[in-house]
């Protein structure tokens, strides 16, 4: 398939899962009132309340947050040369789940937990990259990636003391859920507030898409062909980064789809990054509206997306894998 | 002849060693049969106890007080005024059982106690970490089934442990009283005039024990709904469309921030009890109303949630029955500025 029908289909695809997603929920509502919320019936005060201000912004959040975690995945995975690289491989979730817990744990507002989740996730990774210049590693990957362990580990004992230190009844339930990864909570101006963030991140990576390719052929190879490998594998970084660390600030931490989502497009247009990535944002946003889908609606309560990006997303791609060859080698 | 007497002499010492052990013992102990079944050793007049779990420190504080070693958790600076000065003041141990474990056997033997207590759930679990702790300390556990039903009873079964049976008896008949008014009033309102209930926790009040739940258990025990039915008999995370679906009549919750900001916030509009003004916070000093802990506390939760509930059937002064209830179980009887504090208004 070329890529432009590859696209084509990959978008109305994610339309049809976002038609999905805003279509059904717990609150029933039949497909006419909806359509008339939509074009600006306000007659129903109800319906105008779940659609506007519960089920859309959640529909949305959980498609940018797909599109985040895949984009930051894929592009991790290109920078890093490893097909096993996920967006938290340099400590960002874990510092963003640190900083939120705590949030938790000291009883913050929600917007103040946000917040904290958001700055320790750049605080750590601005950490990691500082530690990776200070032992003179700027231009080993694998400095990098250990410093990035080490301070990843530093936040996990973090969480795991504030989940010491929480009041079992009260805030460990809140603590555990919330390091599964939610959207429960989601409203417009959660959304707005993480929106600015997730396309600053973004941005750059689709600009920069087939510069950031040739980082895959080794700093040597781009280096060749004039590209700064050092400078833009720190920008790719800071851009990973910004997206990963808002989308963990306003839905928890999510495993899975930003490893996993990379390998899907991967299968779909082969190895090259600069195709590789509008695939991978499209099939990001439409994997996590339909995991969130099956989140607010299987059961009566929440299902955290972590338990369901793995238990939906482990079957798809071991089949992908299955069908396809190995196609991250050149 | 050296031969002959040594082990004669160590005979005769190990059993004037174990006579002296046993005989103080042999005149101040009795044994009980607690409700794990087993049959525990324990002192006649327990002079310093520790409760396992809060539960059960809310029950030994209004029984015994002057028994107690020291708390779970520390009081919070709000909930001190609230408690006898005494008691205010005694650390918190760490809770022996359940989620959390964090005592180290260690401290509790340096709190020097003579008695374990734990009120709760009876299953085996429980049953037998009583029995390991049991071993591992030296001191004797007693497990009361702490069930919301068999109230009065866990209240006089703790007493008779604790040897207050007088105080005990005086606690469970107030308990058994005020569970036959909750049952006569209830008697006179039919099914359908009795309202759906939301209980919201946490900030977003999206946090809910859904029924079935021992936190949940005071909405059905005044005979509302809970809306909340789910695949968990614990606490549930529910979205604020789903609470939009279930449509309660009435929220309780045990978040002050929550109370304040429900009305204003977009996702809660069109629920009827938030249209209607029926969102109501339940007191939480120095125990909760609904439950945090569920033991006796709750007995004013009974009231006061039928006062919110049934408005018009109910009569009588809630503040005055507040002030006497935090009076007899507690020891402390609030003024008109802390009946302010503690109901609003």
């Amino acid at each position: 398939m070329d890529e432009r029908a590859l696209n084509t289909a990959l978008v109305g695809a994610l339309l049809a899962v976002l038609i999905l997603g805003a279509a059904i929920g717990p609150f029933a509502l039949s497909p006419a009132r909806i359509a008339a919320v939509l074009t600006g019936d306000r007659s129903d005060s109800q319906a105008v309340t779940v659609l506007l201000n519960i089920r859309l912004p959640r529909v949305l959040a959980a498609a940018i947050v797909g599109a985040a975690l895949a984009a930051a995945g894929a592009a991790y995975q290109t920078t890093f040369r490893n097909p096993l690289v996920s967006p938290d491989i340099l400590g960002v979730s874990a510092g963003a789940g640190f900083g939120a817990v705590l949030g938790l744990l000291l009883g913050l507002p929600v917007v103040a937990i946000q917040m904290l989740g958001f700055g320790m996730g750049l605080l750590t990774v601005a950490l990691v990259i500082a530690l990776t210049l200070a032992l003179r590693g700027a231009g080993q990957v694998l400095i990098m990636v250990l410093c990035g362990i080490a301070i990843g580990a530093l936040a996990g004992a973090g969480i795991s003391l504030v989940k010491l230190l929480a009041d079992p009844e009260q805030q460990l339930p809140a603590i555990t859920f919330w390091l599964m990864g939610s959207l429960a909570g989601v409203k417009r101006a959660d959304l707005a507030a993480a929106l600015p963030a997730l396309l600053i991140g973004l941005a750059p990576l689709l600009a920069l898409r087939w510069r950031i390719g040739l980082l895959a052929m080794g700093d040597d190879e781009a280096r060749a062909m004039g590209v700064d490998a050092g400078r833009l594998r720190l920008l790719v970084i800071a851009c990973a980064t910004l997206m990963t660390a808002a989308a963990v600030a306003m839905a928890g931490v999510i495993g899975w789809v930003g490893l996993m989502v990379p390998h899907m497009a991967r299968l779909l247009t082969g190895p090259r990054f600069d195709r590789m990535l509008p695939a991978a944002i499209l099939i990001g946003a439409g994997f996590m509206v339909l995991v969130d889908t099956a989140a607010r609606t299987v059961a009566t309560l929440e299902v955290p997306l972590g338990i369901l990006t793995a238990v939906l997303g482990a079957p798809i791609f071991v089949l992908l894998l299955a069908r396809g060859a190995r196609p991250w080698s050149e | 002849m050296f031969q002959l007497t040594r082990p004669l002499t160590r005979r005769a010492l190990c059993a004037a060693l174990l006579a002296l052990a046993a005989l103080p013992a042999a005149a101040q102990t009795r044994i009980v049969t607690d409700d794990t079944g087993r049959e525990i050793a324990l002192p006649e007049n327990p002079a310093r106890v520790f409760a396992a779990g809060p539960p059960a420190a809310t029950l030994l504080y209004t029984l015994k007080p002057q028994a107690m070693v020291g708390w779970v958790s520390a009081p919070d600076p709000e909930d001190r005024p609230w408690l006898r000065p005494e008691t205010a003041e005694l650390p918190g141990l760490g809770r022996l059982t359940g989620r959390g474990d964090t005592l180290n056997l260690e401290v509790l033997l340096a709190a020097d106690p003579d008695l374990i207590v734990d009120y709760g759930t009876v299953n085996p679990t429980y049953t037998d970490l009583a029995h390991r702790i049991q071993e591992q300390a030296g001191l004797p556990y007693v497990l009361i089934d702490g069930s919301f039903a068999r109230l009065p009873r866990g209240i006089r079964a703790m007493a008779d442990l604790l040897a207050v049976p007088e105080r005990g008896e005086e606690l469970a008949a107030y308990a058994e009283a005020t569970l036959a008014e909750v049952d006569a009033i209830l008697a006179t309102i039919p099914e359908d005039q009795r309202p759906t209930v939301y209980l919201a926790r946490g900030r977003e009040g999206l946090e809910t024990p859904a029924r079935g739940s021992i936190n949940a258990e005071i909405i059905e025990r005044v005979g509302a709904r809970n809306v909340a039915e789910a695949e968990t008999r614990g606490l549930a995370t529910v979205s604020p469309e789903q609470v939009q679906a279930w449509a309660p009549e009435v929220i309780i919750t045990i978040d002050a921030d929550f109370a304040a900001n429900v009305a204003g916030m977009p996702e809660w509009q069109g629920v009827p009890a938030v249209d209607n003004g029926r969102v109501h916070l339940a007191p939480a000093v120095p125990f909760g109303f609904i439950d945090a802990p569920p033991s006796v506390n709750r007995l004013i939760g009974l009231k006061w949630l039928m006062h919110k509930l049934y408005p018009t059937a109910v009569q009588g002064d809630l503040r005055a029955e507040v002030a006497d209830f935090y009076e007899l179980f507690y020891g402390v009887r609030p003024d008109e500025a802390g009946l302010k504090a503690l109901l609003g208004g």
